[in-house]
Order: structure tokens, then sequence, then C-alpha cells
């Protein structure tokens, strides 16, 4: 490497100056007028997105173009009508509703119960606390596949003889089981035991109970947190296939990818029709990404960063 | 004051006995905070773990209620079930062609974009786009981008002078097809926790590694390379848990086909469980086998991977 002698003339000349130095000097070896990263970045971008684009670009296809070998990379017609067709063949207006109000309202559910289990862990001292947290986070280690089973018998119970609208085939199926999780409460604990007590013990002084310390001195410090456990619960209830399959059976009690994936069986060879669906299945949830692309990324890169 | 002495002793200083009229009291608050997460988590995870292995115990059918202890029964069946140790190859296969994959397009995509240059945002953003697709959603545009006869793979692959490919129609091709497909929506994830190392590597080390003479290469092979090892080992075992449970994709693309050559365990398990027979009792053994064979694929990780992780604190 070139480098190498420039590079230990400058250690002598010590560390900051030889830093400036070198990066002064590289430049002008450099042939190209942009970054030669940019040469790696784009094909790999083009990867990336090329499933996005062909999926939008057979969305407004017409059938006979869709089905032509060679395929053509820029359609003709411009035929949207593959929406309204696909609207009327399935209602995706339905599944995104119904998706939406079973991911709101986990997301409610979670954020509630899980803050108040998790405080309680980081700071109350109660009876059979440590054996408590113990069990619950064993439950962290088992997959989902070895609780499915007596889920759905617990669910299917509890919609004959409790609760009508969280057993099988309703929404509320969706949303029960998931309505606190174990996750939640260690992450929310882990977070509350990292805030300075002294505020707490400021509004105990002042007479606030237990509850209004929560609410309004514990919380609002924990905007990041609650933040970061909403998205990821988000993501996780809307893109969720495996339990709703299992638990529901209705289209009108659908989710998008239930939803989605029962459209494809019943028109598997239509490709415009199925693009034109797919793309609005994924479409809500792109927008609020790019939206909010900042929260999400954060809370996915929290994941790797407390996970172990 | 009693108030404020209370909370710190149980906030921070451990647990002491929580007896008398104040610990009562504070017992009581503690477990009307928890009660209502407890009776979710308890009654949909921690009841269904002992409940799921005693029924993999039993010939439990979901549809007729009686159902008979038959002891190892379901075992004994599991060891002797060629679709079994075929599921099993499968997901083996599966995962050790998917987790390395997906690590090494995250990394490799991670180093490129830890840069700032022009346009970053939008290459960050087209990768980080695949996180927030549906495994539903993605399996539907491979599907149609692999399609045998009128896929634009096949058309790549036709002016390369590459021979025509059945794909998913092809039990010897399938599964990879599978690989790719999850290699391609998981890499935006990869790519954050990668993302997220690189920048907690202080820049003076890298900068020191330069001055004393190392190069690009090395430098990346000797500094950065450990120093994302916590990232790693984090990424191989989160990759590996989602990678045996695979099923998604496998629904939609194939349902285990052709000729059961996508078949994975979660996906036979669901097959007996949900599709064709109700066999609660076999299918929570499967669930069972699938189990063990997380809990001791993921000590391994953690045994083998700790030898060459380097943490700095």
């Amino acid at each position: 490497m070139t480098v190498v002698p420039e590079a230990r003339e400058m250690s002598t000349a010590g560390a900051v100056s030889g830093v400036r130095a070198r990066t002064t000097m590289v430049r002008p070896r450099r042939r190209l007028p942009f970054s030669p990263w940019h040469l790696v970045l784009i094909p790999a971008t083009i990867v990336l997105l090329f499933p996005f684009v062909w999926l939008i670009v057979t969305s407004i296809e017409t059938p006979a173009e869709a089905l032509r070998f060679p395929p053509d990379l820029t359609p003709h017609v411009i035929r949207l009508q593959n929406y309204p067709d696909a609207l009327a063949a399935a209602p995706f207006g339905r599944f995104f509703l119904n998706s939406a109000v079973v991911a709101v309202t986990t997301v409610i559910c979670n954020l509630v119960l899980c803050a108040a289990a998790g405080y309680a862990f980081a700071r109350f001292r109660f009876l059979g606390r440590t054996a408590l947290f113990i069990v619950m986070m064993a439950t962290l280690m088992v997959p989902f596949q070895v609780t499915m089973i007596p889920q759905f018998i617990i669910t299917k119970w509890l919609g004959v003889h409790l609760l009508a609208g969280a057993g099988i085939g309703h929404i509320g199926a969706l949303i029960v089981p998931n309505a606190a999780t174990a996750f939640g409460v260690f992450f929310l604990r882990q977070f509350f035991r990292t805030l300075p007590i002294e505020y707490e013990e400021a509004a105990l002084v002042d007479g606030a109970n237990r509850l209004a310390v929560l609410w309004r001195v514990v919380l609002p410090l924990s905007a990041p947190a609650l933040a970061t456990l909403a998205a990821l619960t988000f993501l996780d209830s809307w893109n969720n296939f495996l339990w709703p399959l299992i638990a529901i059976n209705s289209t009108a009690a659908s989710t998008l990818p239930l939803g989605l994936a029962t459209f494809q069986g019943a028109h598997s060879t239509e490709w415009t029709l199925l693009m034109a669906g797919n793309v609005m299945s994924l479409a809500p949830m792109m927008v609020v990404f790019l939206i909010a692309q900042r929260y999400f990324v954060r809370s996915v890169a929290a994941t790797g960063l407390t996970g172990i | 004051m009693t108030a404020s002495v209370a909370l710190r002793r149980s906030g921070r200083q451990g647990l002491s006995n929580p007896r008398g009229r104040r610990g009562r009291v504070e017992s009581l608050t503690g477990w009307a905070f928890v009660t209502p997460a407890t009776v979710i988590i308890g009654l949909f995870g921690a009841a269904p773990i002992i409940w799921s292995l005693v029924l993999s115990f039993t010939n439990d059918n979901g549809l007729t209620s009686g159902s008979a202890f038959i002891g190892v029964r379901n075992y004994k069946a599991l060891a002797h079930d060629p679709v079994v140790s075929q599921a099993i190859e499968h997901t083996v296969v599966y995962t050790a062609l998917f987790v390395p994959g997906t690590m090494l397009v995250g990394l490799f995509l991670a180093v490129a974009m830890n840069r700032k240059i022009r346009f970053m945002w939008f290459y960050r953003t087209a990768a980080y786009a695949t996180m927030a697709i549906s495994t539903i959603s993605e399996a539907l545009v491979f599907i149609w981008l692999f399609d045998p006869s009128f896929g634009i793979v096949n058309y790549i692959f036709s002016l390369l002078h590459i021979p025509q490919q059945a794909f998913l129609n092809s039990p010897g091709e399938a599964l990879y097809v599978i690989v790719v497909m999850t290699i391609w929506g998981w890499s935006g994830f990869a790519v954050v926790i990668y993302l997220a190392a690189l920048q907690g590597i202080p820049q003076d080390l890298v900068e020191a590694a330069a001055i004393d003479g190392a190069g690009r290469w090395e430098t990346f092979r000797r500094i950065t390379l450990p120093l994302l090892s916590p990232a790693s080992l984090f990424l191989a075992v989160w990759l590996t848990i989602n990678a045996l449970q695979l099923f998604d994709e496998v629904y939609l693309s194939t349902r285990g086909g052709p000729l059961g050559a996508t078949t994975v365990l979660v996906y036979y398990l669901f097959e007996q469980a949900f599709q064709t027979n109700f066999n609660f009792g076999y299918a929570s053994a499967i669930a069972y086998l699938l189990f063990i064979v997380i809990l001791v694929v993921t000590a391994i990780q953690f045994r083998v991977g700790r030898r060459f992780t380097y943490y700095r604190s």
C-alpha cells in the first residue's frame, strides 16, 4: 500500500496532524470526481430495489404484457384498472382496517401493561418478585411454535365461554394473546432502572401515589424507550402471519398478510392482479416506515445493542 | 421521608425482607402493577409451555374430546418418521446458507454505507426498506421474479446464456430460491445492526492502526472485524433462531413442495396440527423437537462465539 511510508513519517509528527496530512495527501491519487464507493453502492441498491420496481411495473401492465417473454421492461400502456380489479376481487380496505386495528390496539395494550409491570419489577419490592421475573424471562426463550397449539385451544375456549370477541375467528384473537409480552416487560424494566431515582422520590415525598409517579414522572422521561417498544410491537403485529393463519378463518377478519395469502391462493396466475394487491398491501407500511424511518431504524438497532 | 427511604431500599439496594406493614402494602401495590401483564403472559406464554409438553405425550387430535396418554410413543414415531428427518435436513441446509449469507450481505453493505458521501441517505433507505415488507409480500414478489415461464430472472439467465431453470417448481432448486428471498428480506435488518456497531467503533483506533502502517484490509481484519464481533454474535444467534422457524415463505411459495423438497420443521408441524389433520399430540412432539434443536444450536453458538467475541468494556 502506498499509504504506508507516508503514514510512517506522520506518526513521528503526532497523531492529529498526521491524520489530517494523510487525508490531504491521499486525495490527489483519486482519478474519479466522485467516491469510488458509489460504484459498489449503485449496483447493490439496484438489486435491493429491483423487486419493488418490478412489483410496481407488473401492477400497471396489462395481463397480456405481464405474460410476454422476453418481458417488456417498460410497459406500453399504463393500466391502473388492475387496482380496482384487485379491490373487487378481495377487500383490501377491510384487511388494512383489520391490520391497523390489531396493530394499534396491540401497541397500546403493550405500552400500558408492560410499563406497569416493568416499573414494578424495576422499583418495587414485593413477594415473589424474583420468581415471577425468572418465569417471565424463561418464556422469552421458547419459540412461538411450542406455545401455538395450547394458545389455539385457550383462545378457542375463551371465545366460547368468556369473551366472544377474543375467540377463534375474531380479530380480538390476534390482540389478546399479544397484549403484553415478556420482551416488553424486560425492555422497559431495564430502561426504568437507568433513570435517576431522585425525581420519583421527590414526587413521593410530595404525596403522589405510585401510579401518579409512573404516569407523571417516569413515563415522560421514557419517551425513547416507549417509542422503541411501540415501533417493534407494531412491526411484529403488522407482519405476523402464522398466528392469524391459525386463528382467523374468514375474509372479514383477515389481516393484510393473511388476506394477501388467501388472495394469492385464489388468483395464482393473474400476476397483474396479484401485484396490484401486493402494492396495496405493502404501501401503507412502506409510507409509515419512510416517514418514521429514523425511529424504526433506531428501534431495530436497539434490539441488537441491548440483546446480547 | 419514609416513602423516600422505602423507595430507595426497594429500588437499588437489592431485596430485603418484604415483611411488616409497609412491606405488605408495597407487595400489594407491586402485584397490582404486574397482574395484568402476568395474566396475559402466564396464560398465553408460560402455561402453554407445560401444556404442549403434556400434549406431546398424548394422542390428542383436537377434534374428538377424548385423548389418552401414550407415553413417549410420539417421540418414538418422530425418530422413525422419514418426513421428520427430511424436514430436519432441509431446515439445517436452509439455516446453514441463510445465516452466513445474510451476515455477509449485511456486513458488506454496512461497510460500504458507513461513510459520508452523497446520496447516502438514498442507499441506506433502499436497504432499510426491506425491513418494512412483510414476509408474505416479499414471497409473493419473489415467486413472480422467479416464475419459470414469465419471470424476469429466467429472462436475465437467457441474456447470459444460462439455461432456463424451473426454480420453485424444481425439487433441487426450490429451497435455494427461498434462501435468496429471505436473505433479501433480512438484509435491511443486518445492515441496521452492523451499521450501528460500525458507528460505535472509536475512530482513533482505526486511525492509530493506519498511523502504525496498517493497510485498509489489514485494519478491517484486525481492528474493525474484532470490534464488530458482538454484533456478529448477536446476528448469528438471532438469524439462526429465525431461520429454524422458517414458515411464511414456504407456506406461500411451495407449501413444502415440490415433492417435499422444502418441507421444513415448522411447516411439517403446521401440517400435522392444522392442515390435513389435527394431530395436536404428534405436532407438540415436533414442537418440542424444534425447541430442543434451537436451544442446543443457540448454546453452541454462545459457547463457540464467546471465544471469538471481543468485548471492549
